[in-house]
């Protein structure tokens, strides 16, 4: 281990107790592991026949693939369409305010005033929560079938992270010298166009590691849509346990599946931002962009941000 | 509670002995390869609400689906002229919306007459009367209502099953999961003591593969579930759907299709089954 | 209004999300704080399972999680975490089953705050503490873990926020918390929803906007300034 802020290069001393500090660590992740293992194979849950059923092309194609797909698709319907909402948002609240003597000034002042608002409240509401009511307005509208549980899942993943792409954006471009709005002016730009041509591509590249991270918060949170009956991974794939009653199984495939997704992420957002600090425009990367509820930390290079779910 | 079953009693006792017995000879889960009804070459297409994970009644298995619901919406459509049939899962606190929608066209998904519905949808049936009754493991030694004290009794949530049973027997621990699978599997592993619904879903479980033998209906059936074809309310071929279930009582499809789904060895209630006279009910 | 409040028991759905919130958050807190510990320590297999319980419980949806909780923990494994003979056996096994859920994926979280805490300090903070004389338990307790705590506090307030929220999840298996409510209304009462969404969005404004200035205002005050 290269040097730590919490030990010493351990001596002969030091290592043999970490051997024995390791040894003992073992025993005990194996015995809970072991007993795990042991209480589950009990109850038959590794009978051949409960897994069989995945070297199947059938189980694939009838449940797990189309449930892949109905979480791809609403994961990448929300990225996108969070996106374009968060940017708008952050746009908005990043807007200089006019001068008092200015006819703008209450208008802007307002408009940022609700903007802001709108963000908190998104932010705080749970996303099951959103869901829940979108679910249940469209159902209540006779659309509770065919597309009505997509757009739940959507709309709840939307309200919430264009609030948190906006919050990501926003303290992206707080951490960008002063010096890069004030040039934009100084060259004859508007407000806006500073805001949009200067500040936020500057702010998206840096803060592109936490955008990413986002992505992984996003795909989790699809599953949030097995309550409103969105035909997700987890929706999907739950009736075929209904024909060999192992379900075990199957949460151990949707979870490998779910991990093998954003682990993938994670190490694509920590390359990215290897990337950018060898291009050294993000000298020592994001450094607070927490104030937020619950959003991204970007305070762990991986962290997806406690958010969501 | 028109009738109390004491033969309904004998007979699923009976049931459960049967089926301890029999392991696997009825060919119970028998897909569309041998199904009761061939669809016409030539006709339109319709949208058929059904459950997607009850055994015996509407189960997706892989592309294909089976079940006694499934095999009655076959005859169904055959009946009315359609040529291809697009199944529909539709959830139970789904399905009223889904007919006035217009979703789908009709919904067997033992979906009981009730006045209450009645109000919202048409009903053309029934094409089955079901009864609550009570699965617990074949070895258990409860017998009926009156040992499921103290016990943990197993329904799926929105349904009022377990509720209908406590006011039997008041000291029993209801459980509630979100499918009749969780409930059993809890039921397998022994993580609670019985479960509760409509004796046709209790049959599919108990003749499924993996628990062939492992469990049996007890109690007999105390409450009467006419399972109708749901419709939009007003729907002009309520009546000849209706006419269409009679046909397939009478030409031996309708006996088929339940050996086929619920085992040779389920006795349903015989009195009121096959129904003597189905019928629209706008 | 009143009859909302009647009709679908909305104060004791709020006390069960904040009990569901509070014993989450101190299970989540112990558990979080071990999984720091093995992901800090300088035995190289600890670290390994360590890291493998972040990468593994923080990339599941806790929706999945905690099903697992109730089909394998207690379907599956038989691990009942209420007395079985009781009336309410299912609700109180539910309950728990919840909080060991939400524990063991936000304990993932806390460990990352913890871990990003330690992370923030310069190695030449232990450098100079080592140089100026100081012993290890002294550079320790005087030097590192002051800064570490600071470092930790703002994201282990959004932890809690975030856990907050998740609570909502526990309506998965049944438990009657704030969602429940609105899950509820839609299938019995859809007229009222906008009435039970609005109760229960201010609900959770009103525990965690707080949560947020305070986060905010406490991370400014024990800020490092470096």
């Amino acid at each position: 281990m290269s040097a730590s802020v919490l030990f010493d290069a351990p001596g002969p001393k030091a290592r043999r107790r970490n051997l024995i500090l390791g040894v003992i660590g073992c025993l005990i992740v194996a015995a809970v592991l072991g007993l795990a293992i042991w209480k589950l194979a009990d109850k038959g849950q590794f009978d051949s026949y409960k897994w069989k059923p995945f070297t199947t092309a059938s189980l694939w194609q009838n449940y797990i693939l189309p449930g892949l797909r109905g979480t791809l698709i609403a994961a990448a319907l929300a990225v996108v369409i969070s996106a374009v909402f968060g940017g708008i948002l952050a746009i908005l609240r990043l807007i200089e305010l006019p001068p008092r003597s200015s006819g703008a000034h209450y208008p802007v002042l307002a408009i940022k005033w609700l903007v802001g608002a709108w963000v908190e409240v998104t932010r705080a509401i749970p996303v099951l929560l959103m869901m829940l009511f979108i679910f249940g307005v469209l159902s209540a509208n006779g659309m509770g079938s065919g597309n009505g549980p997509l757009i739940a899942t959507v709309g709840g993943l939307v309200f919430y992270n264009s609030a948190v792409i906006c919050e990501v954006i926003r303290a992206g471009v707080g951490q960008l010298p002063n010096g890069q709005r004030e040039a934009g002016l100084a060259v004859g730009l508007s407000a806006g166009q500073t805001v949009r041509l200067i500040l936020l591509p500057q702010a998206i590249t840096a803060m592109l590691p936490s955008l990413i991270s986002q992505l992984i918060v996003v795909v989790k949170d699809t599953a949030l849509g097995y309550n409103v009956l969105y035909g997700e991974l987890l929706y999907t794939s739950k009736p075929a346990t209904a024909n060999n009653g192992n379900i075990f199984a199957m949460l151990v495939v949707i979870a490998a599946i779910y991990i093998a997704i954003n682990y993938a992420i994670s190490k694509f957002a920590e390359w990215v931002e290897h990337r950018l600090q060898q291009r050294g425009r993000t000298a020592g990367g994001p450094a607070d962009a927490d104030t937020n509820l619950g959003g991204p930390s970007t305070v762990a290079p991986v962290a997806g941000g406690p958010a969501g779910q | 509670m028109k009738f109390r079953a004491i033969t309904a009693a004998t007979a699923a006792a009976a049931l459960g002995l049967g089926l301890s017995a029999c392991g696997g000879s009825s060919g119970g889960g028998s897909g569309a390869s041998d199904a009761v009804c061939k669809l016409p070459s030539s006709g339109g297409s319709v949208k058929i609400g059904i459950k997607y994970d009850q055994p015996g009644m509407g189960l997706k298995d892989g592309s294909d689906f089976k079940g006694f619901d499934v095999d009655i919406a076959r005859c169904v459509a055959s009946q009315l002229g359609y040529s291809k049939i697009d199944f529909v899962e539709s959830p139970s606190p789904q399905r009223e919306k889904m007919l006035q929608a217009g979703t789908v066209k009709m919904i067997l998904a033992t979906y009981s007459i009730t006045p209450k519905r009645l109000k919202v949808v048409s009903f053309a049936g029934p094409y089955f009367v079901a009864g609550q009754s009570v699965l617990v493991q074949s070895n258990s030694d409860i017998k009926d209502v009156a040992g499921l004290a103290g016990k943990k009794v197993c329904s799926v949530t929105g349904s009022t099953s377990v509720d209908n049973l406590k006011e039997k027997q008041p000291n029993l621990v209801p459980q509630k999961y979100d499918t009749y699978s969780a409930c059993a599997e809890a039921l397998s592993t022994g993580a609670i003591d019985a479960m509760t619904t409509d004796d046709t879903i209790l049959a599919g479980y108990a003749n499924q593969q993996q628990y062939k033998g492992k469990f049996k209906l007890v109690g007999g059936t105390f409450s009467e579930e006419n399972y109708g074809v749901g419709m939009k309310k007003g729907d002009g071929d309520c009546q000849k759907v209706a006419d269409a279930i009679k046909k397939i009582v009478d030409d031996g499809s309708w006996k088929k299709a339940l050996e086929n789904n619920l085992g040779t060895d389920y006795k349903y209630n015989e009195k009121l089954n096959p129904p003597k006279s189905p019928s629209c009910q706008a | 209004m009143s009859s909302l409040f009647s009709d679908y028991d909305i104060w004791s759905a709020l006390w069960t999300t904040i009990k569901l919130t509070v014993f989450s958050a101190i299970g989540s807190l112990v558990l979080g704080t071990i999984v720091a510990i093995f992901r800090l320590s300088p035995v190289g297999i600890l670290r390994f399972f360590g890291t493998s319980y972040v990468n593994i419980f923080r990339n599941t949806p806790l929706t999945l999680i905690i099903l697992s909780c109730s089909f394998v923990l207690y379907i599956q494994l038989g691990v009942a975490l209420a007395d079985s003979n009781a009336q309410d056996f299912a609700a109180v096994n539910a309950f728990r089953l919840a909080i060991v859920g939400l524990t063991v994926y936000h304990a993932t979280y806390v460990c990352e705050a913890i871990r990003s805490g330690v992370n923030t300090i310069p190695l030449g903070q232990a450098e100079a503490a080592r140089s100026i004389g100081l012993t290890f338990g002294q550079s320790m307790r005087e030097v590192v873990l002051p800064q570490a705590f600071r470092g930790a506090v703002v994201p282990l307030g959004n932890t809690l926020i975030a856990l907050t929220k998740n609570t909502t999840v526990a309506v998965t298996i049944g438990v009657a918390e704030l969602s429940a409510v609105l899950k509820t209304v839609t299938e019995r009462d859809p007229g009222s929803l906008n009435l039970a969404f609005l109760v229960v969005g201010v609900f959770f404004v009103i525990l965690t906007l707080p949560m947020g200035l305070a986060v905010g205002w406490i991370g400014q005050r024990v800020a490092v300034k470096r």
